[in-house]
């Protein structure tokens, strides 16, 4: 992985630039101490490291704003950071750069029943936004597998999904506002408790943009009444194919679960295992479909459910009872993770997307594929919208295993891609997808979003070296090449 | 002379925009021109015309999408988003017809919006050229995509001063099977706005998953076409449920009980009239538009009422709330100043903006039609629009801020 060449420069300035944010962060929220450091030499994708050049812990957005500007100012690149759960090395640190990290700014700041919204800083997480409303029947919708540790704000900037996107969306359907800070050091509000800010939608470009076009200082998200009950089926099938045709038809069927989750046979052995879920151990695919909402519609729904997965061959089925009995449904797959954790040295997380109908079709060629690399790989799968996360499964500490999961992994999403689908559906570019960009986007396409990237920071000095494997210059970027001539389509129409 | 370019194919869009950039020529971008009264006046040399780009190229009811040309007028794909047993969940407003790349471009959304989003969340990729005059796409067909930065948000609600999309692909969703209107009719005598509000901001937090909530006021309710909303003589206030057959009727019996806490008239409105009210209220059918300017306003939803009586304090007009209370449409007496500082000094004291949606040519021209940015943003704002479009060749001066 090429990162951009660090500026020897700014490296030879540290300790003035440490002074700087001392002056700015009292207290011991300037982290300059070599071993200290080490703590934030990654995120979620661990296999690339790089210690900070400094780490600062802002407690306000003024100081987040004075920071930047003094960077600004001074040419000094900044890495945002929230909880560091990330999966695709967004906040994989720089040698160069200041990694600024969001976690004190963790208070909940307003709670708002009348208009179901409710304000937190970025550094609070996700499941702390529905702790802090559960007891009067709210919740915040997007729920990562991450959503004990991961922080609002890191959410806003990967536009984080989770398993109930398909009926209620991600991130980005989920936010009303937020302030922000801008590479300048300018702090600008976007939406609020209304809906559809008026402009050019800022906040739909920041949602999901890997902290490339500011920081985050402030979320306004919108809560959720609890739906009065909520009950799940577990299906198994024989084949893939049968557990895709089951998919397919029920949203045919025009039903959208709470959730419909998928695991293929590996990913099935490996998590029952681990939490000995009652998991049927002879089927090919396992679904977890969930219903959510009054008892009436719940039963009604189930009831559909189950015909369409008989008709399409499954061999388990079966509801639950008793609320223990659904978590437990729910214990596998959300402790898929850590199972295959336990089965292999190293594992690492695909996130393609894929239309629902190439299911099957993407399963047997990513078998092929686990020949032709000779590594075993595991599925989960947000099977609902088509959102695939293959676990490669593979041991660092043997020479050359690193290299060939990237490579099968690189080649899983290239697939994706092939069969109608995208690169990431909800972990992000950051530095791990970048370079496979050019399988989904031209240069023009890309040139285009990082004109975006411009307007909001002209130097590049916002997380640089992510998302876009090459950074051309702004200036390079606005050169307009006019093509003078004639009108060159005489046959067009005209009146 | 301003002359008109009708391109048939994606390819003579790009060849009409890459003409316009290097004669530095501007263009009106249009469909079918349903919306051009929509935003500033546009003063442009030469208009594109792209309603011939029509026709859905793909439409998969069972991967929940349908892609088509930026022409394809609204109408052709209502009918085979029904036959398909499908929607637009963001109910997009079918009086003005148009097409579906002008109702992106507008950002418009109907009642269903509190639920569902908007039409900015229901563009999941499109194709387009830049006013550079360079082909570009973003997104794709599926939801779930964090692929790049979301130019699908970008261009919805740009109003064609960005790129001109030629392809987009959208997301459908099952129809509900049944819907059901609570509707609280209030007493004649009085004005029950803020125990509107209420009664909305309780079916709201309810878990009965919500579809609509809008308050018509008395006056403005007895132009409906639906009796049971016109007869009383008072305001009602809606709330829409739908689902499956036996969902939709307990939320409805549920809301039923819910709402007598706040009116003590409350029935049921079935298909029908259910349709007929809220294609009314999507159309903001009720508001007087002789004489009037009509404006737009966003704002947290309980405050509403009082946004509404507070302008309504200063200036002649009525009122009709949608989204919970937190869209609130004003037919206001027509006024060179459109009220304008009024207005935006009320929204601003709770947050919110205000936009002008019907107003004659010489007022949207005087008066801000959007709601104005802080500097910071309108700085943003107006580079984002230098890396599309660096010679303000689309749509020029249609909103304003940014152009």
């Amino acid at each position: 992985m090429q990162m951009p060449k660090p500026d020897e420069a700014v490296i030879a300035r540290r300790q003035e630039i440490v002074r700087a944010m001392r002056d700015i962060v009292p207290g011991e929220g300037v982290i300059d101490d070599l071993d200290a450091l080490k703590t934030y030499d990654c995120d979620g994708l661990m296999a690339y490291r790089q210690p900070p050049m400094i780490v600062v812990l802002p407690e306000d957005t003024a100081q987040v704003s004075a920071i930047l500007r003094y960077c600004s100012e001074n040419g000094v690149k900044i890495v945002p950071r929230g909880a560091g759960t990330g999966l695709s090395g967004g906040a994989l640190p720089l040698a160069d750069a200041v990694t600024v990290g969001l976690t004190r700014l963790s208070r909940i700041l307003d709670i708002d029943f009348d208009n179901r919204a409710v304000v937190a800083q970025p550094g609070v997480t996700n499941l702390a936004i529905t702790e802090a409303v559960a007891d009067a029947g709210f919740y915040y919708a997007p729920d990562p597998s991450s959503q004990i540790a991961c922080s609002i704000g890191g959410n806003v900037a990967e536009n984080a999904g989770g398993v109930h996107c398909l009926k209620y969306g991600l991130t980005t359907n989920n936010v009303l506002g937020v302030e922000m800070v801008l590479m300048s050091g300018e702090v600008v509000r976007l939406g609020g408790k209304h809906l559809d800010a008026g402009g050019y939608d800022m906040l739909g470009v920041i949602t999901g943009s890997e902290g490339l076009l500011g920081i985050i200082t402030e979320v306004t998200v919108r809560i959720l009444r609890r739906p009065a009950t909520a009950r799940a089926l577990l299906l198994g099938f024989p084949t893939v194919e049968a557990g895709g045709e089951c998919v397919a038809n029920v949203i045919g069927a025009g039903i959208i679960p709470g959730g419909m989750e998928m695991m293929d046979k590996p990913a099935i052995h490996a998590t029952e295992a681990f939490v000995g879920a009652g998991y049927p151990l002879d089927v090919e695919a396992l679904l977890v479909v969930e219903l959510d909402g009054p008892e009436v519609e719940v039963d009604h729904l189930i009831e559909r459910v189950e015909v369409i997965a008989r008709e399409a061959g499954a061999s388990t089925i079966r509801r639950n009872e008793t609320e223990e009995e659904r978590l437990a449904f729910w214990s596998g797959r959300k402790n898929a993770f850590p199972a295959i954790g336990r089965i292999t040295p190293d594992y690492m997380c695909m996130d393609g997307t894929i239309p629902r109908k190439e299911l099957a079709n993407v399963l047997a060629r990513m078998r092929e594929l686990s020949k032709k690399h000779n590594l075993g790989v595991a599925n989960v799968f947000h099977a609902g919208d088509g959102n695939l996360h293959p676990l490669i499964l593979f041991d660092a500490n043997e020479p050359g295993e690193l290299e060939r999961a990237e490579k099968f992994g690189a080649d899983i999403l290239r697939l994706c891609v092939e069969v109608g689908g995208v690169l990431t559906g909800e972990h992000g570019v950051g530095v791990e997808k970048r370079d496979l960009m050019g399988v989904m986007f031209t240069e023009d396409d890309m040139k285009q979003q990082q004109r975006v990237k411009c307007a909001f920071d002209p130097e590049h000095l916002l997380n640089p070296g992510k998302v876009y494997p090459i950074l051309h210059r702004c200036a390079e970027l606005g050169r307009l090449h006019v093509h003078h001539g004639q009108i060159p389509f005489p046959d067009i129409p005209r009146f | 002379m301003a002359d008109t370019l009708r391109p048939e194919t994606a390819v003579e869009v790009l060849d009409a925009v890459k003409w316009a950039a290097s004669e530095e020529t501007t263009l009106e971008v249009v469909g079918l021109g349903s919306k051009r009264g929509y935003g500033r006046p546009v003063e442009a040399a030469h208009t594109l015309d792209l309603s011939a780009l029509g026709g859905i190229t793909t439409y998969e009811p069972s991967e929940l999408y349908l892609s088509c040309r930026a022409g394809t007028p609204m109408a052709e794909i209502t009918a085979a988003v029904v036959e398909a047993g499908q929607m637009l969940a963001f109910e997009p407003p079918q009086a003005t017809g148009g097409t579906l790349a002008g109702v992106i471009a507008c950002n418009l959304s109907g009642p269903r919006r509190i639920m569902a989003g908007a039409a900015r969340d229901h563009l999941l990729g499109f194709n387009a050229v830049s006013g550079r005059g360079e082909e570009f796409k973003s997104g794709g067909t599926v939801v779930k995509n964090v692929t790049g930065f979301d130019l699908s948000k970008l261009m919805a609600g740009s109003f064609g001063t960005l790129a001109v999309m030629t392809d987009l692909t959208i997301k459908t969703l099952p129809r509900p099977e049944k819907v059901r209107t609570v509707l609280a009719r209030w007493r004649p005598d009085g004005v029950y706005d803020r125990a509107a509000m209420k009664a909305m901001s309780a079916a709201l937090g309810s878990a009965h998953e919500v579809s609509a909530a809008a308050h018509v006021p008395a006056g403005l309710a007895q132009r409906s076409a639906v009796g049971r909303v016109s007869g009383p003589g008072g305001g009602v206030t809606g709330i829409r449920v739908d689902g499956p057959a036996p969902s939709a009727e307990h939320r409805a019996g549920e809301l039923v009980g819910l709402m007598r806490e706040f009116c003590t008239d409350v029935e049921t409105l079935h298909s029908e009239n259910s349709g007929t009210f809220w294609r009314e209220v999507s159309e903001s059918a009720y508001l007087e538009r002789d004489g009037h300017q009509v404006w737009c306003l966003s704002v947290p939803p309980s405050q509403g009422a009082a946004v509404a009586i507070d302008i309504l304090d200063n200036l002649h007009g009525e009122v009709l709330y949608d989204w919970g209370g937190g869209l609130v449409w004003m037919a206001l007496e027509a006024r060179d100043d459109a009220g304008a500082e009024v207005i935006r000094d009320v929204v601003e004291r709770v947050g919110g903006h205000a936009t002008l949606t019907e107003a004659a040519a010489d007022v949207r021209d005087r008066v801000p039609v959007f709601h104005p940015q802080p500097a910071a943003l309108s700085d943003v704002a107006r580079r984002i629009k230098d890396g599309f479009d660096p010679k303000g060749i689309l749509n020029p001066g249609r909103m304003a801020t940014v152009d």
